[in-house]
């Protein structure tokens, strides 16, 4: 079991968890995920890491509550414990050798771009990020994306918050501005990136993507969350999550990310009736 | 005690469940030998003494040994005579290849039907589990730690005959659970759950640590478990990714690879209601294959409803790689065998789902490297098989989590381990590999076999080094 050690409403639909999960902390490198059972007849999840504290032993995952599994793991509060927490999955993010990148992240994206974007501030690498959300009240993060950031662009959609617009708008400006990055990091909704690595390979600027398909065990053994990359089947759990975008078949991962849709507004549904239930 | 034997050439019939009643159920298929059935059955043994069954058992039972006291009802002798040789008795019973081991060399098979080694094994096993209530006897420890990697069979088997030889064994699962391929490949009906847990409750009462939810490679190196006082690893991580055939189409929404597709069902519990782990429930499946896995895979599909089930294999029925019993089962279920056919590509409807699989039929032409006949594009004969979903069930590539973290480990070209002779020890010191993980995808008792000739040779290797 894994104990919650700090829970926090981020807004109104993403949460923050901290986990002590030891040896998981001493290993995480930015970029890896976990997977993550709530109780013992729960679904698998893959989380990306948004944070760990190797010292304190704790791993720090963010989610929005979108179906029924994550709905469960917001059930437990601090004090409680995950059923299953494993990890460090994946490959973490190559940060060697960088000098300039921008940042991009959309919505809960952002939980996984800011521990690139932390590291690679912390090497000395100049940091531009880019963070989208649809309005104010859904923005994350903020704060701690200054703090390791040499220029931040806040976006909404709506303009409710920072500029009104897209991260392409935001990153298309810097890139005409004359600003040449070693490689752009996009990290968000699968159209995001796809947008994000649109726009990038008309300036020729490398980009990587952090991709989240379906998945059940992460380690390399259902192929689940195969995906097509240069026209290759690559696996997300154990050749990614990050892959060069300009050679992602993102339509064909948006595709295969719908497969259990009915069954998910269905199981959303069954979880919001018990929970009512348990509030009546 | 001299028995009159049985010289009935057939074996007996193993009861099933009616093959119309069970294709919709999950329970177990093969309802074991009753009591009498099994005494009956053990007394068709000759009591040969050059043993040929047991020199084609992968990890050496004395089989005649455990029927002769079958024969004169001594189950529980019968019993420890198989446990001194196998960890896992009741899983073996239920799912080795026993035409093609210990019963292809059955004297009775010349002139009949072989002993039912593998039903007396299951019975066996089955009745101790029923019966048994005395707690195993606890090893003296020899001081000695050895860590094993993957709990399916091969660790599993190494961790017992370790454990017995008083190691302190620990065992590092990637899942959620211990198992392997027993949990999450193996389907309810054809070797039940609680069957495994049992015998994993069975190591761990001889003092066996399980630690699940331990990726080794990610969160541990095999460099550490050294560092942490290891003396010797055992690699048994099994097969890994599963492969396609690279033809169109098979990124659609309803192609499943067969360890998916069995992960959902058997792991993930898809096929109990109010499962919470999503599978769709098809109509017409086409599973790609004919092994184990595919029979599997096919028949968990007409458990989950669908009204058409195929193999489609490239080769013909005699060429099914499947065990026998597993073949014939899935023919009294209803499942159609399209042999000598390929498929070419995966048709699409416009919501991006498998509607067709596009195939060609094939004749058998030479012999290849395999010594089986090689398939050959029989031409102008494509045509549309109507499904709505396709399980690739054609083989897995091995785990590359381990290899990628171990300096000095050697793989091969297939990204296989590579170990030196039978006894799996790798290009590192210390180091030793076996089941899926050294051969490739292959049968459960081979990799107990590995795992059981791998813990003789750690025990030689640790013994060897603290003498001198």
């Amino acid at each position: 079991m894994y104990k919650i050690v700090r829970k926090q409403e981020l807004n109104p639909t993403v949460t923050l968890m901290e986990i002590e999960a030891p040896l998981i902390a001493k290993k995480a490198e930015p970029g890896q995920f976990i997977i993550f059972r709530t109780f013992s007849d729960s679904e698998r999840v893959p989380l990306t890491i948004a944070d760990y504290d190797r010292e304190k032993g704790t791993v720090t995952i963010i989610f929005q509550i979108v179906g029924g599994a994550t709905m469960e793991l917001n059930t437990l509060q601090e004090g409680d414990s995950i059923c299953d927490f494993v990890g460090p999955l994946g490959k973490p993010s190559e940060t060697d050798g960088l000098k300039k990148v921008a940042v991009v992240g959309g919505g809960v994206g952002c939980a996984i771009a800011y521990p690139i974007a932390k590291k690679l501030h912390s090497l000395g690498c100049e940091v531009h990020s880019i963070v989208g959300f649809r309005n104010k009240d859904l923005v994350i993060l903020e704060e701690e994306f200054k703090a390791v950031s040499d220029r931040l662009c806040m976006m909404t959609d709506d303009g409710s918050y920072g500029t009104k617009g897209l991260v392409t708008n935001a990153l298309e400006e810097l890139i005409q501005a004359g600003n040449e990055y070693d490689e752009v990091i996009a990290i968000g909704p699968v159209i995001m990136m796809k947008f994000v690595c649109l726009l990038t390979k008309k300036y020729n600027v490398k980009t990587i993507v952090s991709m989240n398909p379906i998945m059940i065990d992460g380690t390399g053994m259902c192929g689940g969350c195969r995906l097509t990359v240069g026209g290759e089947t690559k696996f997300a759990c154990v050749d990614g999550p990050d892959f060069d975008g300009h050679l992602v078949d993102f339509d064909e991962a948006m595709h295969r990310g719908t497969m259990y849709r009915d069954f998910e507004a269905h199981a959303r549904e069954a979880s919001c009736y018990l929970l009512k239930k348990e509030v009546q | 005690m001299a028995v009159q034997k049985n010289m009935d050439p057939h074996k007996c019939p193993m009861p099933v469940q009616d093959p119309m009643v069970r294709r919709r159920n999950f329970e177990e298929v093969a309802l074991g030998y009753t009591y009498e059935m099994a005494v009956n059955e053990a007394k068709r043994c000759l009591n040969c003494k050059n043993k040929p069954c047991r020199t084609a058992c992968p990890v050496q039972i004395d089989i005649p040994a455990f029927i002769e006291r079958v024969a004169n009802e001594d189950m529980e002798g019968a019993y420890q005579i198989i446990a001194q040789s196998s960890s896992l008795p009741a899983v073996c019973g239920r799912v080795c290849p026993q035409e093609r081991q210990c019963e292809s060399k059955c004297v009775r098979g010349i002139k009949g039907e072989s002993v039912g080694i593998g039903r007396l094994e299951r019975f066996v096993a089955d009745w101790h589990r029923e019966h048994c209530t005395e707690a195993p006897a606890l090893p003296t420890p020899n001081g000695h730690k050895v860590a094993i990697i993957g709990a399916g069979p091969s660790g599993l088997t190494a961790a017992g005959d370790l454990a017995k030889a008083g190691y302190k064994v620990t065992i590092y699962e990637a899942l959620h659970v211990a198992g392997g391929v027993l949990v999450y490949g193996i389907p309810e009906f054809r070797l039940p759950k609680i069957i495994v847990q049992k015998e994993i409750d069975n190591l761990k009462a001889i003092g066996v640590d399980i630690e699940t939810n331990m990726v080794i490679g990610k969160v541990l190196t095999v460099d550490e478990l050294f560092d942490m006082g290891f003396e010797a690893v055992y690699i048994g991580s099994g097969a890994g990714l599963p492969r396609f055939m690279n033809i169109p189409g098979e990124s659609l929404k309803g192609v499943y690879s067969a360890n998916e597709y069995l992960t959902r069902i058997n792991l993930m519990k898809a096929y109990q209601p109010g499962s919470k782990t999503p599978i769709k429930h098809s109509k017409k499946v086409a599973v790609v294959g004919g092994g184990n896995v595919a029979m599997d895979a096919a028949r968990s599909a007409m458990r989950m409803g669908a009204e058409e089930v195929y193999i489609v294999y490239r080769r013909g029925m005699e060429e099914l790689p499947a065990r026998k019993e597993e073949v014939e089962h899935a023919e009294e279920e209803g499942i159609i065998f399209k042999t000598l056919t390929n498929p070419v590509e995966v048709l699409s409807n416009e919501a991006g789902e498998v509607c067709g699989m596009k195939c060609v039929e094939m004749e058998l032409g030479e012999p290849d490297a395999s010594g089986r006949r090689r398939p050959v594009v029989k031409e102008g004969s494509e045509f549309v098989l109507d499904v709505d979903t396709m399980i690739m069930a054609i083989g897995t590539s091995p785990n590359p989590l381990i290899r990628s973290t171990t300096p000095g480990l050697e793989t091969n070209a297939k990204g296989c381990i590579v170990t030196d002779g039978e006894d799996g020890l790798t290009t590192r010191e210390g180091v030793y590999a076996g089941g899926d993980a050294v051969t490739g995808a292959a049968t459960v008792i081979l990799a107990m076999g590995a795992g059981k000739a791998a813990a003789k040779a750690i025990d030689e290797y640790i013994r060897k080094k603290a003498e001198g």
